[in-house]
């Protein structure tokens, strides 16, 4: 275990430990944009940014992104100085800017004391905040069907060619893990569309819902090796069976052989 | 032949001496890309031909040489004949005949070609006299423009690889890294990181696989050293990278250039493979058992690139975006292995370091910057060209003396250093010496060896707006400082020159450009507003006309200007009304000329031609409020 000082109260954290949690853990709020349990971090949205030092470093302070740097045993962290205040201030007015109408940003604004940016407001709004959370989650899924496209400015997230992708297993990850909910996707028994890419839907053998696309079942029984009848059922129904199941072991528990 | 021991190496450099001896008279003709596109090919190819044509006997040693930038690319095609050392500018290829009759007979010199002394008005014969020559001390560019780059012969002629003779065969890798660390070296990518302290992390970093790459992906707009280096000089690169893989223990190795630079990547690939064929790279290299071989990546042309992470990146196959990363590269860096990242022009220096030692090396320099440094001096400056001096030079001495002052005696007002992470230096600090702390306390940048030389019709205003376009253009989006924060610079600074511009306009700037260097990923966002804050330090008046007075003091922003001849001053000779591409001047003959001001674009073409100086511009804003009705006459 090591041990961080958060703004004066001291944490034990094991070592490996990502500044962002052990902050975290101290009892601290630091903001998060692009953040995921279930990802890699990333340090694009530069909202988790927090001030480092150390004893001896005589008053130099460091800035640096929490959720990238690693917990080092007696450091100093600062989350709340006026640099990192005005610099995270910065970020959320610039990014208040490019998503005017988004709630997720207005909110994280207002808790920065802003309600509205200060910057030129974007003629042509979007709720996207080019987190990447969508391009990373598909990347992990071992799809990589969208990505980031154009540089700078122009930075888009857009399947190859802005055509339908035609690696894309609709699996929803991309619109689910989305934070302002930006990715447009229909799906209904028969069919599901995102990204202008259609998909037939796999119904359940048992109540007939539709809960996977045929896609998605066959890239998951490839990726993992579950047989493709795992997805003849549904996970409700996979669950109901689960339980029946236990049941029966459990009322044979008392006839042991 | 492979050259496999220390005795075979010499043995072929000896060989290689006598055939370059044997060319008595040498026409080296300039091939760098600068003089390529004057003309250059047809120059070499016409000397070729006047030589068969003329039937110059075998024993008069005639030999024309296709060459790498000799530097002067404002003069170019440039032809420098050898041993004399005699320099003709722009060269024609019909020059041909006349200046081989001149070199194997005749004697004497082609007087019309000569370069001519501006202040002197003297013609010089000899290149060492030109004082666009005589003021450099080059090092990095030891051998550019003497090699053919596409002839290892001539470059082992010349020297090359004696530097990697020394390191492999009397020296330890430790010792290699001591004779770096003594010669103060420092990257020349721009950062000035101590070459010899990114080594020694490396050596020591634990790691099956160590990588050292070359970057090559020069893109600060107006520099092309690098790019001169590679083409002119490959093998010196080459070199460079074989001593500091073994220095670091490192067996792979890739040059990272851009595709922009075609010609780099023909010479550095053939260079590559000659010097594999001769045993200099490869498997065991010189016979020594040390195994190192390079790879050539080509980058696709994103300026971000150029960044460390992000060139790394590119090079495993990945989108070129940098990481933030808190390891080093020396412990972590291309394929998540030690890598030591050089810039070409510091690879290039390692050889002659190696050669001559690194108490050679820093004798030249300050007591913080060592050697020298190569520079691609353009702008508003008579001589453009390429040059490399001992750090320390004052930019007087490299606007004044080798640049030859600015265009058209016009005033100076501002020198550019660094790129677009750079910034602007105004008159003031002419006498400072050009050394990495010097430049960065006055707040520019060494940078990659950029120098744009500013005059007097120059706005700063709209010269930091160009560098906030470029950025803007080449940021990758990853973050959001850099991404959003350059586009919302940009519309101010859009504001201010049309303008639009309102008092709080600075203290926006001001603030923005804080939170982009304190809260960027890389080192493009972090170093972005670097053009805006120095042109604000040194040149806050005219922000405050733009923004105050919505005035431009330079008269180049078009909304803001208008112009008018001054009755007096006029002589009626009509350059203004030819020059006008809007047909907004009128006037007879000899006779007061008029400017119509609803008709007037603001592009300043008369002012620039008057011969007399009668045209004057003012803030547009005054004509709107003497005519009173906001328009124009």
């Amino acid at each position: 275990m090591i041990t961080i000082t958060v703004n004066g109260k001291n944490v034990k954290v094991p070592e490996g430990t990502r500044l962002l949690d052990a902050i975290r853990s101290a009892g601290f709020e630091v903001p998060t944009l692009c953040d995921h349990p279930a990802l890699e971090p990333w340090g694009g949205c530069r909202m988790c940014l927090v001030d480092v030092t150390r004893k001896e470093w005589d008053g130099w302070c460091k800035m640096v992104v929490s959720c990238m740097f690693p917990a080092e045993d007696g450091l100093l962290v600062l989350t709340d100085t006026e640099r990192v205040r005005s610099t995270r201030r910065v970020v959320i007015d610039l990014l208040l800017a490019r998503c005017p109408d988004t709630p997720l940003v207005q909110q994280v604004a207002a808790r920065h004391g802003l309600e509205q940016t200060t910057y030129e407001p974007n003629p042509a709004p979007t709720d996207c905040i080019l987190c990447g959370l969508c391009t990373r989650v598909c990347d992990h899924i071992g799809v990589s069907a969208i990505s980031s496209v154009n540089r700078g400015a122009g930075r888009e997230i857009a399947p190859p060619l802005h055509e339908a992708p035609p690696d894309c297993i609709g699996c929803l990850a991309c619109a689910e893990i989305c934070p302002t909910s930006c990715i447009p996707y229909e799906t209904s028994d028969a069919k599901r569309t995102i990204w202008g890419k259609e998909f037939e839907m796999v119904r359940c053998a048992r109540c007939g819902r539709a809960h996977v696309t045929r896609d998605e079942a066959a890239h998951f029984s490839g990726r993992t090796g579950v047989p493709s009848t795992y997805f003849d059922l549904c996970d409700a129904c996979k669950r109901t069976d689960m339980a029946r199941q236990f049941v029966k072991l459990s009322e044979g528990a008392g006839t042991a052989p | 032949m492979r050259i496999d021991s220390r005795a075979r190496f010499e043995e072929a450099v000896a060989a290689c001496r006598r055939a370059a001896d044997g060319r008595k008279i040498e026409v080296l003709v300039c091939c760098g890309t600068g003089c390529l596109a004057n003309g250059s090919q047809g120059v070499a190819e016409a000397f070729q031909r006047e030589a068969e044509s003329r039937g110059i006997p075998a024993s008069v040693g005639l030999f024309t040489k296709k060459t790498g930038c000799h530097g002067f690319c404002e003069r170019g095609p440039l032809v420098v004949i050898q041993p004399e050392g005699i320099l003709y500018t722009k060269v024609k290829p019909e020059h041909a005949g006349e200046i081989l009759d001149k070199a194997t007979g005749g004697g004497g010199t082609l007087s019309k070609l000569l370069y001519k002394d501006p202040v002197t008005k003297k013609a010089v014969e000899k290149y060492g006299d030109v004082p666009f020559y005589k003021n450099q001390t080059r090092v990095a560019m030891r051998n550019i423009g003497k090699v053919d780059p596409a002839d290892l012969d001539d470059a082992l002629a010349h020297g090359a690889y004696a530097g990697l003779t020394r390191a492999l065969f009397d020296l330890t890798p430790e010792r290699v890294i001591e004779e770096v660390e003594r010669s103060g070296l420092r990257g020349r990518g721009g950062a000035g990181f101590q070459t010899a302290r990114k080594w020694k992390a490396a050596r020591k970093a634990k790691g099956e696989r160590k990588f050292v790459l070359c970057n090559g992906d020069e893109g600060d707009p107006g520099a092309f050293k690098d790019r001169s280096i590679m083409e002119g000089d490959p093998h010196s690169v080459l070199e460079g990278m074989v001593i500091g893989a073994f220095a670091i223990g490192a067996h792979e190795g890739y040059i990272y250039v851009r595709d922009e630079y075609p010609l780099a990547v023909v010479h550095l690939t053939l260079a590559i493979e000659q010097a594999r064929r001769r045993g200099l790279l490869g498997e065991n290299i010189l016979g020594t058992g040390f195994d190192f071989d390079v790879r050539i990546s080509r980058g696709g042309g994103a300026f971000v690139c150029g960044e460390s992470s992000a060139l790394m990146r590119s090079i495993e196959g990945k989108t070129g975006e940098p990481r933030q990363k808190y390891v080093h590269a020396t412990d972590r860096g291309v394929f998540d292995c030690p890598t030591v990242l050089n810039n070409v022009e510091t690879w290039a220096d390692v050889g002659a370091i190696l050669h001559k030692g690194g108490d050679w090396f820093a004798s030249m320099g300050t007591a913080k910057s060592k050697g020298t440094k190569a520079f691609s001096l353009v702008g508003k400056v008579k001589n453009t060209g390429l040059i490399e001096l001992p750090m320390g030079t004052t930019l007087r001495h490299i606007i004044y003396d080798i640049g030859g002052g600015i265009l058209g005696d016009r005033p100076f007002k501002a020198v550019q250093t660094g790129g677009p992470s750079g910034g602007c230096l105004p008159e003031s600090h002419l006498d400072y010496p050009v050394d990495y702390e010097k430049l960065t306390e006055a707040g520019s940048m060494m940078g990659s060896g950029g120098m744009i030389v500013m005059d007097d019709r120059t706005c700063m205003v709209d010269v930091a707006r160009y560098f906030l376009s470029f950025l803007m253009e080449e940021s990758c989006g990853k973050c959001v400082p850099c991404r959003e924060g350059l586009k919302q610079m940009k519309a101010i600074f859009d504001g201010l020159v049309a303008g639009r511009g309102v008092p709080g306009d600075i203290g926006r700037i001001e603030r923005l450009s804080e939170g982009m260097q304190l809260g960027s990923l890389c080192e493009l966002g972090k170093s972005a507003p670097n053009p805006v804050l120095s042109t604000l330090r040194y040149f806050r008046d005219e922000y405050l006309a733009h923004a105050e007075h919505k005035a431009c003091p330079a008269g180049i922003c078009r909304d803001l200007t208008a112009y008018e001849i001054v009755a007096e001053a006029c002589n009626g000779c009509g350059s203004c009304a030819r020059a006008c591409p809007a047909d907004a001047i009128t006037g007879e003959k000899k006779a007061l000329h008029v400017i119509h001001q609803g008709k007037c674009i603001s592009c300043g073409a008369c002012y620039t031609v008057c011969p007399t100086d009668a045209v004057r511009f003012f803030p547009k804003r005054e004509l709107a409020a003497a005519s009173g009705t906001g328009g124009a006459p």
